[in-house]
């Protein structure tokens, strides 16, 4: 069965590297770009991954030299990407970004925290807590958290039903997050909607949509709206590799390139559709040229820095010329939920390969240590406290009561008119919608 | 003289709606109305309903919602469902910059049935939006432009085309308000026309007002006269839910008296009551639509047969005024429904289900349904004509609630 290693290989353009030179975030930029040799990369690969002390890891400008207490520092640190971007009509951003310590400290943290937070929300499906569908993020943290930290709270994010980080990245509290999932009163939607219905509009988060392809054309509408409001703000929408066939999709995209409306429509791609494998699915898995006349741009998923550098340019290219397509090249560690055992279709060994070579939380984990911003001990402090974040939450959660009977019809209209609505029996269970 | 007589209401109206001129015609009359109040007699039913509400103590509100005569100025104006359409648009972008109409042909064209016709000229291409034939793109972007607070009129060419977004009409609109939690209200409006129009086919003579009806979270319109064009238009513009409304093509060029309140800007019609267009005491006929106008002329035909029908003209069918439906049931105990669309899981079969459910000791016949034909719409005309209800099949089903009708051919 062909692996994502050599689906990779087969598919990817001679100029982009092979997934197993990602583990290296700081290659020089005069490095010489490698041949797509199967062997070759995979042989640098583990000797890339085998380098515990970060001697290869060395930053282009030093200049940080002494430790300083964790998360204050925002003395710029210049550092680059991964690999660079590959662009679709439009001049690629440089590979070069800007943090900080306390930049970085911040990414350590809410990706540690998403992280938990999927893996606690997988066990409380397994003990029967959470109900009906439960689509889990983990691995693909750096997405969220570097399109959050290019965007303001006035642009608007949606996206499909594997939306649990998108929404505390937004700025979701973890109680809503677990109550929603338990069908608690506390939760986001007060338990009325699910895992699949986040919604959080105080800070422009549109959810949270089950129907695949269905959030695209409902994004270029926020983005609509607006440019017809002047706000000078963008739309993100969000949408997977197996939506990026969608009919839909392509309409959207004709209309907000025919209006120039400031859309940027972002595919997360973990490369498979449910259980279906790109290659299987579209006749072109090169998402970012998908869009034809609408510029595109190929970026590291997995590389958090390379994500906000993405997101800040589609922002900047959005508010002047128009739609523009992200592909994130990203990966999810579960299944497509948690009825998917995920390796049926795909090899365990893949999934362990990109675990170590590529996961979001310990690059910026080397990256932090390497340039002495914390020790371990305190990068593991961190860990435990957002675990024990996690687990106060979910106690808390579980303390919430259901939602009472009568919010049963509650919300069915925004101005109910005072009309009746009906219970299974309609004799029995009568209410009249506010 | 203008005297309001709000306690003798008398609804009977011309057909095209014209009010009857008040009344009175002394002094006398006018100070001690109540002697000269004409007793109609009460009907068996009428009789009925008074000793059953009382034993069986019905908690069922029962509020006619006949119109009451207001004496506005008599000279009465002629206005197209068009043109009543059109000025409601107007209007209701005049009044409210958030509101912008987008489909296709809408604007340059002046729109596939001339609706929108001056729109892009007085409120130019932001507001008034040409869309390429991409009907699940452009209703997905309207209703993501509704999430964000702006309030799309999405025109349908038909509904037959709204197939086409129903995701976005019913999953992305209807529900978003209950699975959010009231976080995301949809103020947006679907209209266009609906069901037959003349010689079109099957694929463009479908009736979607059942299938909407069904769906929580929408509001569902179905406008007959011009009044009903203006006003409902109106109510649902600024309603902030999803509404889905429903035209008619054929009706679009007919003519009906609007008084001068129906012509001012604020008037508006409430969302969810049916009006009676024709009081009567024998049948009641439902009807909504263009069906409106064959229930009153079969009506017309059945009083020269001393059948009194009364004609009642849902305007909503979801909500359903359930209340002046089964009030008139209990005062005539008997029901036609009438439709264009197909018979099966049709509105007529929601209406019956009510009656029975809420009023049936009353009923002193079976419901009769009279739909489109069950089958797809056929383009030969005399085949077209077999499958849309006619004058003469709601005439022969009241006559059969009635015990009137002739016997029925031996089948063949």
């Amino acid at each position: 069965m062909p692996t994502l290693l050599s689906a990779w290989f087969n598919s990817h353009q001679p100029n982009l590297h092979p997934p197993s030179f990602y583990s290296l975030s700081l290659f020089r930029s005069s490095h010489p770009p490698p041949s797509p040799n199967p062997t070759l990369a995979m042989a640098l690969s583990r000797f890339a991954s085998s380098s515990r002390s970060g001697s290869l890891l060395k930053p282009l400008s030093s200049a940080i030299s002494l430790r300083r207490p964790i998360s204050t520092d925002t003395t710029p640190i210049t550092l680059e990407t991964s690999v660079p971007f590959t662009a679709h009509q439009c001049e690629a951003p440089s590979r070069t970004v800007q943090t900080s310590a306390n930049e970085l400290l911040t990414f350590f943290r809410d990706m540690a925290l998403m992280r938990r937070m999927e893996i606690a929300a997988d066990s409380l499906y397994k003990a029967k807590l959470i109900r009906g569908f439960c689509h889990l993020y983990d691995g693909q943290e750096a997405v969220a958290v570097g399109m959050e930290a290019a965007l303001t709270k006035k642009d608007c994010i949606i996206t499909a039903y594997r939306d649990h980080c998108t929404f505390m990245a937004r700025g979701g509290t973890l109680l809503e997050v677990f109550a929603e999932l338990m069908g608690r009163q506390a939760g986001c939607s007060r338990g009325k909607g699910g895992s699949m219905h986040f919604y959080k509009k105080d800070s422009n988060f549109y959810g949270g949509h089950g129907i695949v392809g269905a959030q695209v054309p409902l994004g270029c509408g926020l983005a609509f709206a607006q440019k017809y409001s002047k706000d000078e703000a963008v739309t993100f929408a969000l949408y997977g590799d197996g939506a990026a066939n969608q009919g839909q999709l392509f309409e959207a995209l004709n209309i907000s390139a025919l209006w120039d409306l400031p859309a940027i429509l972002v595919c997360e791609n973990n490369h498979y559709g449910m259980g279906t494998a790109e290659w299987r699915a579209a006749k072109s898995p090169a998402y970012y040229k998908r869009g034809d006349y609408a510029p595109g741009l190929k970026v590291d998923g997995m590389d958090v820095l390379a994500v906000k550098q993405a997101c800040t340019f589609a922002k900047e290219h959005a508010l002047k010329n128009g739609p523009i397509i992200l592909e994130m090249d990203t990966y999810r560690y579960h299944g497509h939920s948690m009825s998917d055992p995920g390796s049926t279709y795909r090899t365990r060994d893949e999934i362990t390969g990109v675990r170590q070579e590529r996961d979001p939380i310990e690059r910026i984990r080397k990256l932090i240590l390497s340039h002495d911003l914390a020790t371990e001990k305190e990068l593991k402090d961190i860990e435990k406290e957002v675990r024990k974040e996690v687990d106060d939450a979910i106690a808390q959660a579980k303390e919430n009561p259901v939602p009472e009977s009568s919010e049963l019809f509650t919300n069915v209209y925004a101005k109910g008119l005072g009309v009746e609505s009906f219970g299974a029996d309609r004799k029995e269970v009568r209410a009249t919608l506010p | 003289m203008g005297a309001l007589r709000d306690c003798q209401v008398d609804a009977r109206q011309t057909e095209d709606g014209t009010p009857l001129p008040p009344r009175a015609s002394s002094i006398i009359e006018l100070l001690f109305p109540f002697f000269f109040q004409k007793r109609e007699k009460k009907s068996r039913g009428e009789k009925m309903l008074v000793v059953r509400k009382k034993m069986l103590g019905q908690s069922l509100l029962i509020r006619p919602a006949v119109s009451v005569l207001r004496s506005y100025s008599s000279s009465a104006k002629q206005m197209t469902v068009r043109d009543a359409l059109n000025s409601a648009l107007d209007e209701e972008m005049s009044a409210d910059q958030k509101v912008f109409l987008m489909g296709e042909e809408v604007g340059e064209y002046q729109g596939a049935y001339k609706i929108s016709k001056g729109l892009l000229e007085k409120y130019g291409p932001e507001r008034v939006l040409d869309t390429p034939i991409t009907e699940a793109g452009f209703a997905g972007i309207a209703v993501g432009a509704a999430y964000h607070g702006l309030k799309p009129v999405v025109e349908f060419m038909t509904f037959n085309f709204s197939m086409q977004a129903i995701d976005h009409i019913i999953n992305s609109a209807a529900k978003s308000n209950y699975m959010s939690a009231g976080q995301m209200s949809v103020p947006i409006v679907f209209r266009g026309p609906n069901g037959a129009a003349a010689g079109v086919g099957a694929q463009h003579s479908q009736c979607y007002a059942a299938w909407y009806a069904s769906c929580p979270g929408l509001k569902v319109l179905t406008p007959y006269s011009s009044e009903d064009a203006r006003g409902l238009l109106k109510a649902a513009i600024r309603d902030p839910d999803p509404v889905v409304f429903l035209e008619n093509e054929l009706l679009y060029g007919e003519s009906f008296s609007v008084s001068d309140e129906v012509l001012d800007s604020s008037f508006c019609l409430p969302i969810g009551k049916a009006k009676i267009e024709r009081v009567g005491r024998d049948v009641t006929i439902t009807a909504f639509s263009k069906m409106v106008g064959h229930a009153l002329k079969a009506a017309e035909i059945l009083e020269k047969d001393g059948i009194d029908a009364e004609v009642i003209n849902l305007r909503s069918i979801r909500p359903l005024d359930r209340s002046t439906i089964n009030a008139s049931v209990r005062k005539t105990n008997r029901l036609i429904t009438v439709e264009e669309g197909f018979p099966q899981h049709g509105v007529g079969a929601e209406i019956c289900a009510s009656v029975v459910e809420e009023s049936f000791a009353y009923l002193d016949a079976p419901v009769e349904r009279i739909a489109g034909a069950d089958v797809p719409m056929p383009y030969a005309a005399n085949l077209e004509r077999l499958a849309v209800p006619q004058v003469e099949d709601i005439v022969r089903a009241a006559k059969r609630a009635c015990y009137r009708s002739v016997p029925l051919a031996a089948a063949a």
